[in-house]
């Protein structure tokens, strides 16, 4: 039961991932994208990470691409024309497949992953109290250079936005 | 998991999901009877079924409340021609009420509705699914809904529609946040120190058994009001459709069953809207406060769980008045004081009032 909703949820993100690259319309473009969060945060359902699929949903599918598809509408961004590919956008593609492919076979090839799932240790993301208390207490570093990543975003934006001659 | 199992899910879904749709329906008639009479007119008072109508006294009587209108009103609904004019983008015109109205539709699944005393002596709450982090899954799935509108306004190529769709996209990402963290200080005093740790709305509405979270968190239960309103897009933060500005908003090319959809969805939001206020703010399903149904002596078995059903859905069809009833008393904002209010108002008050809570729930836990 489990096996067949994971392929599902599986084929439709990579469909879905495929048709945001693929796609020449913005609008279908940001939709594939919206496809692509939903079936990741189903796939996270599977993996019983629950607090992470709802939030995976709340954040991106709900607050980030409603604001990518505003600015797309209000800007009124034409369908992009079929441009030829210059030689260094098919080398650098060519190189980031290749260190993919590279990453793809060493995790599958690490002794570590290959543990049977009875030994697996008790993920600290199922219970949303324990979700909490690691993410302020083990992960409190990262967490907070996180959000000082995103003020400083925030801070940039407003400093673009303002007029330059304001008193 | 068996085959029967998923099954009776499968019943229990469909139950619910016509129920709703027939409040859906019946809020409709709702609407009408409650606007006549606040503008001192009759309303909805001649259609009457065959033979029902033909009873004496109770077939006039019926016929007069308008009982049997949601019917042509459904039928009219679906008969009438479908247009779908030219310069549309095909699509996303016909994805757009279908978009609109299934997250209303899914996020029935982690309400619930009331409580059952089994045999051991557990409260069990009646919902589909009793999930961990409900309030989160619930505020996540409806704000998926935001795309109907905007997808209809944009699919519809033309101005007023696009209007209609860029001011909706506005105003729900701006009101969206002040909601989140109006509830913030319920969790907070839910998950106290000790306590288990959810998000669990079937828990929220247990932890009203004493003081209703409307009365001791007021200024939350406040905001998170206009913030419903804002986001169900009822007047007066009926900024997506605005009739006297863009004909009819994000639904002006729409006709017929799509526009039925669009119709029906507002209504699903206001009724999902009104559960959940009801779940977080006014006590779930204890009749007043400090009092509950086990206090009276009718909690145990079957009966107390129908009077729990419906304790909550009469405070819950209560909700839906309130919305009405603004509706047809206050006029419309103008767009920048949504703007304004849902930014330089509701947001700043919303974090102060998290703000305050927490210093009280910290004293109240550390010295009582």
């Amino acid at each position: 039961m489990t096996d067949i909703f994971f392929y599902i949820f599986s084929i439709t993100a990579l469909a879905c991932a495929f048709g945001v690259v693929f796609s020449r319309n913005t609008v279908n473009g940001a939709m594939c994208l919206i496809g692509t969060f939903l079936s990741m945060a189903a796939l996270f359902v599977l993996l019983e990470a629950y607090f992470l699929a709802v939030v995976q949903v709340l954040v991106y599918a709900g607050a980030v691409m409603v604001l990518f598809l505003f600015i797309i509408m209000l800007l009124d961004v034409k369908e992009a024309a079929a441009r030829k590919t210059s030689i260094y956008t098919w080398a650098a593609s060519l190189i980031g497949f290749g260190i993919m492919i590279v990453g793809v076979v060493a995790i599958n090839s690490a002794e570590s992953i290959k543990t049977k799932a009875a030994n697996l240790p008790v993920a600290e993301g199922v219970n949303l109290k324990a979700f909490g208390y690691e993410l302020f207490t083990t992960y409190l570093l990262p967490m907070q250079v996180t959000g000082f990543l995103l003020l400083i975003a925030m801070v940039g934006v407003i400093a673009l936005s303002k007029k330059a001659n304001t008193p | 998991m068996d085959i029967n199992f998923i099954f009776l899910k499968f019943v229990y879904a469909a139950i619910v999901v016509s129920v709703i749709m027939g409040l859906c329906s019946y809020a409709v008639l709702a609407e009408r009877k409650i606007s006549s009479w606040i503008q001192g007119r009759v309303g909805p008072n001649r259609t009457s079924l065959p033979l029902v109508g033909l009873i004496p006294v109770l077939g006039p009587f019926l016929t007069r409340l308008g009982v049997f209108q949601p019917v042509p009103d459904g039928l009219k609904f679906l008969f009438k021609e479908d247009v779908v004019p030219g310069h549309v983008n095909k699509f996303y015109f016909i994805m757009a009420p279908v978009i609109s109205l299934v997250p209303a539709l899914t996020t029935v699944v982690v309400v619930p509705f009331g409580r059952i005393v089994t045999e051991a002596g557990e409260v069990v709450p009646l919902v589909l699914a009793n999930v961990n982090v409900g309030l989160l899954f619930l505020f996540a799935i409806s704000s998926l809904s935001v795309y109907g509108i905007v997808l209809a306004g944009w699919s519809s190529n033309s101005k007023y529609p696009f209007l209609g769709g860029i001011r909706a996209s506005a105003q729900m990402i701006s009101y969206e946040l002040a909601m989140g963290v109006s509830v913030l200080p319920i969790l907070m005093w839910v998950n106290h120190p000790g306590s288990k740790g959810t998000l669990n709305l079937f828990d929220i509405a247990q932890a009203q058994n004493g003081f209703w979270f409307a009365m001791w968190m007021p200024l939350s239960a406040i905001i998170f009001l206009i913030c419903l309103f804002a986001e169900t897009n009822r007047l007066p933060f009926d900024m997506a459709e605005s009739e006297t500005e863009l004909v009819s908003g994000f639904h002006t090319e729409y006709s017929s069953f799509k526009f039925g959809l669009f119709f029906v969805g507002e209504y699903a939001h206001m009724v999902i809207g009104s559960c959940v206020f009801t779940l977080l703010f006014l006590g779930g399903w204890n009749p007043l406060p400090f009092v509950t149904i086990d206090m009276l002596g009718w909690g145990a078995g079957y009966i107390g769980a129908a009077l729990s059903v419906a304790i909550f859905l009469g405070k819950m069809c209560g909700m839906m008045f309130f919305f009405m009833w603004i509706r047809w008393t206050l006029p419309r904002f103008r767009y920048d004081q949504v703007m304004k209010l849902g930014w330089k108002v509701l947001l700043p008050l919303s974090i102060a009032n998290l703000i305050a809570y927490v210093f009280i729930i910290y004293y109240l836990e550390t010295s009582l």
